[in-house]
């Protein structure tokens, strides 16, 4: 029951090549389940779509361009974005924005980006770091056993959490951070870490995500079971619970990191010391230095950096794409 | 009121009322730690919200109560109107824009007739990881009529092609920024929405005659239909917040985009610049108003059977 509930088999490689990553994962962890307490949207179903060949039709070429068109739109900046990284500032101006300048700059732009005014790339990166792992993982951690209590106990209150926590997602960020800004300022947190981390531990999303998630895949037969079994709550949550509980933990983990590794607006309120910006903020106060006198414009640190920045996060997408891709699934089941 | 819809298995009757007391205790213990910090960043600050609201600095006799008056201001503040009916005007435009792009997209791709499917379903989402100041930072290069592509385009082909950055033309092309951000994640939501859908279905469907497109309009889309109210509700939302882009945009189009360009960037300018925090929280409220009774009203429309 608890082997390895991401679903990672040794066949489920070749068959992401055509179908969902989430088709590998499900039929994977399908028959670790107790067949008779399996969700009814579990393996089986997804199993099933590859055997229907007479609705699995031939790829088509018009509706492969015209969607072809959506792709090349998506990726056109960020190619911009890798070519114009190689660039010296001279050909950033003068050269064809979608083919390569006259030399190859990219390891010298990296390194310079990286010792840029003593380094403070560097120190926003470790910055930015700190801000994700305490508060995507804090977010992460709180979501998963609020969502496995929403799930699984019968408490007071427990309709008005959920509906109050809901109704949050309606009311804009923004609206709040005035006030949080004055509040955080009066307990002395603003300018601090703790102004960027605290609030990022919040996750209405990841809240919801995991409670449908727990109510998916954690019967409570299988809880029930343990208690008869003599185990404790915290027991049971940490020996049972958690190991099935994974892919919707993976998903959460990763929006959440994604949130807090780009947030611009909550440090732009709360950070005034430079020392403490996050990547997004730095690499905004380099584009507002072209605009102030006397302040040198550095196009080609900024398109770099910006390339530095988006890099770790893309490559973790990919990776990591059919545990979210399983557990944004999961999150869509209707009523 | 609740965006999202309830789990029927997640609410399971109680079983005996012995253990009713336990499970309180235990349910609370768990649920706790998130309760905690959400009363500190949500409803602590909501409160604090309203109370600044009702109150004035004044330069003789510091605050004071001062009842609706920071309302009735709002309600006449032309600035305030402006950035409301950009923000107004932004969304009609864009947010069909962007979901309806990322809706044929999500069909495309559920169809199974795309070559290199998986490659589409991933390069499609790739913008959603990169942040909003890269996003605009990129596109603002981009757009520059000197030695962006625009620029380019006009040097090679002899064009004058109108600057993306000059105050007509700026609220499209922050347009552009946010459909590029977002058009993949919600490719992604609606196509696991369109995963989950029985594909015994379509079969059935398959049987009695009907054409791909049948399939589409009689089953998939109304299967769908509540994801896509989901996604119209966020990006309602989102539009009512806009903020990074053109904050960020700012310092390559400081004539286009003033500082009270959207009521969030009012709000912030009312806030940090001018120091007028009382203000600045009435207009966050009665922003957050707004976007509350506008989702609810799309919300009530959309999930509306039939």
């Amino acid at each position: 029951m608890i082997t390895d509930p991401t679903g990672v088999s040794s066949d489920t490689r070749e068959r992401t090549a055509d179908s969902c990553g989430a088709d590998s994962s499900g039929a994977a962890t399908g028959p670790q389940r107790p067949p008779a307490t399996a969700p009814p949207r579990a393996a089986p179903q997804r199993r099933r779509r590859r055997a229907h060949t007479p609705l699995d039709p031939r790829p088509s070429i018009p509706l492969t361009l015209v969607t072809g068109l959506v792709l090349v739109y998506t990726l056109l900046p960020l190619v911009w974005l890798v070519v114009n990284a190689t660039k010296d500032q001279e050909d950033l101006l003068d050269s064809f924005g979608l083919w390569f300048g006259k030399d190859f700059q990219l390891w010298d732009n990296i390194s310079r980006t990286l010792t840029y005014d003593d380094g403070a790339f560097v120190r926003w990166t470790l910055n930015t770091l700190l801000y994700v792992a305490a508060g995507a993982g804090g977010a992460t951690l709180l979501a998963v056993l609020g969502g496995y209590a929403l799930a699984v106990y019968e408490f007071p209150g427990r309709r008005a959490v959920f509906a109050v926590v809901i109704g949050a997602v309606a009311v804009p960020g923004t609206a709040l951070a005035v006030p949080t800004f004055l509040m955080f300022s009066g307990m002395g947190l603003a300018n601090t870490p703790w102004a960027v981390i605290i609030p990022s531990l919040v996750s209405p999303f990841g809240l919801y995500l995991m409670w449908v998630f727990t109510a998916q895949a954690v019967p409570s037969e299988l809880l029930e079971a343990a208690r008869i079994d003599g185990a404790g709550e915290l027991r049971i949550f940490f020996r049972i619970a958690l190991p099935l509980l994974m892919p919707g933990t993976v998903t959460v983990l990763l929006f959440s990191m994604v949130a807090t590794w780009n947030n611009y607006f909550l440090p732009l309120i709360m950070i005034k010391d430079p020392d403490w910006y996050p990547l997004t903020l730095g690499l905004n106060a380099w584009s507002a230095q072209a605009r102030t006198a006397g302040g040198e414009p550095v196009f080609d640190l900024i398109i770099t950096g910006s390339l530095l920045t988006i890099a770790p996060i893309v490559v973790v997408f990919l990776l990591l794409q059919r545990y979210w891709q399983s557990g944004l699934a999961a999150g869509s089941v209707k009523e | 009121m609740s965006l999202l819809p309830a789990p029927a298995k997640a609410f399971p009757p109680s079983r005996s009322r012995s253990r009713t007391r336990r499970n309180a205790l235990v349910g609370w213990g768990f649920a706790g730690p998130f309760a905690a910090v959400f009363a500190l960043v949500f409803l602590a600050p909501i409160g604090y919200a309203f109370h600044l609201s009702l109150m004035r600095d004044r330069l003789i006799g510091g605050t004071s109560f001062v009842g609706a008056d920071n309302y009735l201001q709002a309600l006449t503040d032309a600035r305030f109107w402006e950035g409301s009916a950009r923000v107004g005007l932004f969304l009609l435009v864009q947010v069909p824009v962007m979901l309806g792009i990322a809706l044929l997209v999500a069909l495309a791709i559920d169809s199974g007739r795309l070559y290199g499917k998986a490659f589409f379903r991933v390069s499609v989402f790739l913008p959603y990881a990169v942040p909003a100041v890269v996003a605009s930072l990129m596109w603002g290069f981009i757009y520059g009529t000197r030695f962006g592509l625009v620029g380019n385009l006009n040097d090679a082909f002899g064009l004058a092609l109108p600057d993306p950055l000059s105050p007509p033309l700026v609220l499209a092309s922050i347009g552009n920024v946010v459909t590029w951000e977002f058009v993949g994640y919600n490719t992604l939501i609606f196509y696991a929405a369109l995963k989950v859908v029985p594909r015994s279905l379509y079969e059935a469907a398959a049987i009695d005659g009907a054409g791909e497109w049948r399939i589409v309009t009689a089953i998939k889309l109304p299967a769908i239909r509540s994801a896509v109210v989901i996604a119209t509700i966020f990006s309602i939302i989102g539009s009512f917040q806009l903020f990074n882009e053109p904050n960020i945009m700012q310092n390559l189009a400081p004539n286009a985009i003033t500082t009270d360009y959207t009521p969030n960037l009012y709000t912030y300018s009312l806030a940090f610049s001018g120091q007028q925090h009382n203000y600045a929280a009435t207009i966050a409220i009665v922003m957050g108003v707004f976007t509350a009774v506008i989702a609810y009203a799309v919300q009530l429309r959309g999930m509306r059977k039939g």
